[in-house]
């Protein structure tokens, strides 16, 4: 069963005003279940609408919607199921806490899925814990924290519905270099454990490069590639062209590659990187 | 040899708690800013470099150590009105630092707070407009422009009052990549052009890279100051704080980690592929 | 969403109206209201009409914009109407049981109907044809004489542009905000009235967290540009008064005195 699945997908702001906008125009789309995708596009290129869609925020303008093979416009379909099973994680999440405790913010979305007490208090202790929150942190009021801490208060709100798709729009802007690898680290750590969807939205093509198995590369309110991520670097010209940065390592080796050296079409990672000169030169590397 | 236009002496800052103690933040800051240079203040969240630039126009004054900005002692609270004309600062979030309805106004708020005849400022706002590019949106509303284009145009608004410096406390942070590439242009544009002095505050390394002197900073103190290439070479003692350093770098420090003779102070791209054509045509002699 | 329709219903045009200075064109807005509930006679109130329809056809304003300005009022005018028309005592035209319509009360519901139109769309013509800020600065200089009576003229002025500024960010955050809250379930559309108001909690709460932050941070990004306050500030931008607007005002007074005129000679036309 396909996680996420659009046909012909398709929406268009402003429709019949002189602002008519298509954001998102005729996406195929397939997404199996258990990927760690990265969504990259620069702005305007659709991904947060796109995105939208998936919980059912958002209604095509034309074309389908499927989650687990389910059309989520069908008559009969219950659209606010959906926004438990698939989690939305905006950007700057923290400006949408509004609780008195963290504890109570965290417990929102569980509580609106009707669970017990108990069930609301476990998932939250659990999902608090994946963002690396201690128990002390669960008493306060959201608003004594630092930016970080609510960031993750709000990303726990959404970890705390279980979801079985999780979407994650930007998580780490405005944070820097240790923050933002915190955060990934969790969100991996979290996918590898539960082994649920996760699609990864980002400008960063060194955070898409580190953790996810396969690339959406998004352009012009299209899909310009959907691959497995060494497939897609291995093409970083034509993600260049199109007006996305990538790392510094896959540019280096691209111009090594462009004074015939013989390096490996799809170097994206810093440890790749290494291993690859080293191999050139004959050599092992003494630590990974 | 420039003046100096900023002198910061010993300065100690910690914010106020309760019970009238203080949380510590900058322990013991010495920096000089010469005229006409382009310094990056480069630190992870938490390290003091925001707290840092706030003395520099006022904002927050010293609890012991002096800092002058223009000559003028900072913590003289009946000079703020001048420091301030000679000393712009622009902020990390676009929208709350735009005032007026539409963009020209906004610009003109500045030398309308100085007083200056209707003529003037109309010169002004124009010059400033056009150092920044963003003449043609002169008419737009403040909604209707990205982030980018909102920074510039708070820049604009800062230079229309003609200071000696700006102070830039992380101003890209909220940016998208395009946005950060059209402000850190704008910047640099004015500092080689009109010989304005920059502060740039920021956790970016690829935008410290650009200045023509970084000074570091770790738990209220400065770690390493020179220039980029000199900073940037201290790869390992980045690391330990936190930051990273452009991949260029950390490749050929790698790789000389396993003993391959590669030249420090790489910092770009074209650099890094250079030195390692060179290492991979030497062949496996070149490393040991 | 709303991010490309500005507030307060400005319609951009070159018209003579749109170039008339703001400060003239609100205090001929208020002499026009004036004329309207000075007339005394049918001839008054048609003289009212056709100042209004010539003014619109100078303004290039579309037709169906006046239809959208009166939509909102129509309730009001059929209470009013039927307020007047059943309850003013007079020579009665028709009466069933109790109830009765005479040629006042008939009269006055014509003559309250006409007027509350034109006024409403009088009222309109003004908000479309003079964008926000243009008011917001006529309002300030119409005003800035009352200065010496300790009228906060430059801070009250320095809100409503600020206000101005921040409504379609504050629209953006707030649709953010909504659709956050969405994504974890909230449910603004069922229950009944103390349910949906509770579910505007998530809402409102993150909404004016946000607006305090912004309002804390614009004042010190204001500061930081040397704002005192209204002391000593020029402004970029004069308002100036042109030929045209004395030609403009000059037709209006000619109204009024007309108007007056109608009152005077003729003032019982007909029973009103």
């Amino acid at each position: 069963m396909l996680a996420i699945k659009t046909e012909g997908l398709t929406y268009t702001y402003s429709v019949g005003t002189p602002f008519e906008k298509t954001a998102v125009d005729h996406i195929d789309l397939e997404i199996e279940q258990g990927e760690f995708v990265g969504v990259i596009g620069h702005t305007g290129s659709g991904k947060s609408t796109l995105i939208q869609h998936f919980n059912g925020l958002l209604k095509p303008t034309s074309g389908r919607v499927l989650i687990h093979d389910t059309d989520l416009w069908a008559k009969d379909t219950d659209r606010r199921a959906f926004r438990f099973k698939v989690g939305l994680v905006f950007q700057y999440p923290e400006y949408q806490l509004f609780e008195e405790t963290v504890y109570k913010d965290i417990a929102f979305g569980p509580v609106n899925m009707g669970l017990s007490a108990e069930q609301v208090d476990q998932q939250v202790r659990e999902a608090a814990a994946f963002v690396g929150l201690r128990e002390e942190i669960l008493q306060k009021s959201p608003f004594e924290l630092s930016g970080g801490q609510k960031r993750r208060v709000a990303i726990a709100g959404v970890l705390a519905m279980n979801p079985d798709i999780l979407i994650l729009d930007e998580p780490t802007a405005g944070l820097d270099p240790k923050g933002r690898e915190k955060v990934l680290g969790e969100i991996k750590a979290y996918h590898k454990k539960r082994g649920n969807t996760v699609l990864l939205v980002s400008h960063s093509m060194e955070d898409i490069a580190r953790y996810a198995h396969k690339v959406l590369v998004l352009n012009r309110a299209g899909v310009m590639m959907y691959d497995d991520t060494a497939a897609v670097f291995s093409r970083a010209e034509e993600i260049w062209k199109g007006g996305l940065s990538v790392p510094q390592v896959t540019r280096i080796f691209s111009l090594l590659r462009e004074q015939g050296f013989p390096v490996n079409e799809s170097v994206y990672t810093m440890d790749f990187a290494v291993q690859e000169i080293l191999r050139l030169l004959g050599k092992e590397a003494s630590h990974a | 040899m420039g003046k100096e236009i900023i002198e910061a002496q010993n300065v100690v800052f910690g914010y106020p708690l309760e019970g009238g103690r203080k949380s510590p933040v900058l322990r013991d800051v010495s920096l000089s800013v010469a005229e006409g240079s382009f310094v990056a203040v480069l630190g992870h969240n938490g390290s003091g470099k925001s707290t840092f630039a706030k003395h520099f126009n006022g904002i927050l004054t010293p609890d012991s150590g002096t800092v002058t900005v223009c000559g003028i002692n900072a913590a003289q609270e009946d000079r703020l009105y001048d420091i301030r004309r000679q000393a712009g600062m622009v902020f990390q979030n676009p929208d709350n630092q735009i005032v007026a309805t539409i963009v020209e106004e906004d610009v003109a708020f500045g030398p309308e707070n100085l007083g200056l005849p209707p003529e003037e400022i109309r010169r002004r706002v124009d010059k400033a407009l056009t150092a920044v590019g963003m003449a043609e949106y002169m008419h737009h509303a403040p909604h209707q422009l990205s982030g980018g284009q909102k920074q510039r145009v708070a820049i604009a608004g800062v230079i229309a009052m003609t200071p000696r410096c700006i102070i830039l406390d992380e101003p890209t942070a909220m940016l998208d990549p395009q946005g950060r590439r059209e402000v850190m242009e704008a910047i640099k544009k004015l500092n080689q052009e009109q010989g304005i002095t920059i502060i740039l505050i920021t956790h970016y390394m690829e935008e410290a890279a650009q200045a023509d002197r970084v000074v570091v900073m770790n738990d209220g103190r400065i770690l390493l100051d020179g220039t980029p290439r000199e900073v940037f070479s201290h790869v390992q003692e980045l690391k330990d704080v936190g930051l990273d350093v452009p991949q260029a770098t950390e490749l050929c420090w790698r790789l000389r980690q396993e003993g391959c003779n590669l030249p420090e102070g790489i910092l770009t791209e074209e650099e890094c592929a250079q030195a390692l054509a060179q290492l991979l045509e030497v062949g496996p002699h070149a490393c040991h | 969403m709303l991010r490309d329709i500005t507030i307060g219903q400005y319609f951009p045009k070159d018209s003579l109206l749109h170039r008339l200075d703001p400060r003239v064109k609100i205090v001929l807005t208020l002499c026009y209201i004036i004329m309207l509930f000075a007339a005394s006679n049918p001839i008054g109130l048609i003289i009212g009409i056709v100042f209004l329809a010539v003014a619109y056809g100078v303004s290039g304003i579309p037709a169906a914009m006046i239809l959208k300005s009166l939509k909102p009022v129509t309730p009001v005018i059929i209470f009013t109407a039927a307020l007047n028309m059943f309850f003013i005592a007079g020579d009665p035209i028709w009466s069933f049981w109790k109830i009765q319509i005479t040629v006042q009360g008939l009269w006055t519901a014509v003559v309250m109907s006409i007027r509350i139109l034109c006024l409403i769309a009088g009222t309109s013509l003004l908000t479309y044809t003079t964008s926000p800020i243009a008011l917001t600065d006529g309002i300030e200089q119409l005003l800035d004489p009352l200065k010496r009576f300790h009228l906060p003229v430059h801070e009250l002025a320095m809100m409503m542009t600020i206000a101005l500024r921040f409504i379609p960010t504050l629209i953006e955050e707030t649709d953010k905000i909504i659709a956050a809250q969405k994504a974890r379930g909230a449910d603004m559309e069922s229950g009944g009235l103390i349910q949906r108001a509770k579910a505007l909690i998530p809402i409102l709460i993150p909404l004016f967290v946000s607006a305090f932050r912004r309002a804390d941070e614009l004042a010190l990004a204001m500061e930081c540009r040397c704002y005192r306050g209204g002391e000593g500030r020029t402004r970029m931008r004069r308002l100036k008064i042109q030929g045209q607007d004395i030609i403009c005002c000059i037709i209006t007074g000619f109204c009024i005195a007309a108007v007056i005129a109608v009152n005077l000679m003729a003032p019982h036309l007909i029973p009103m």
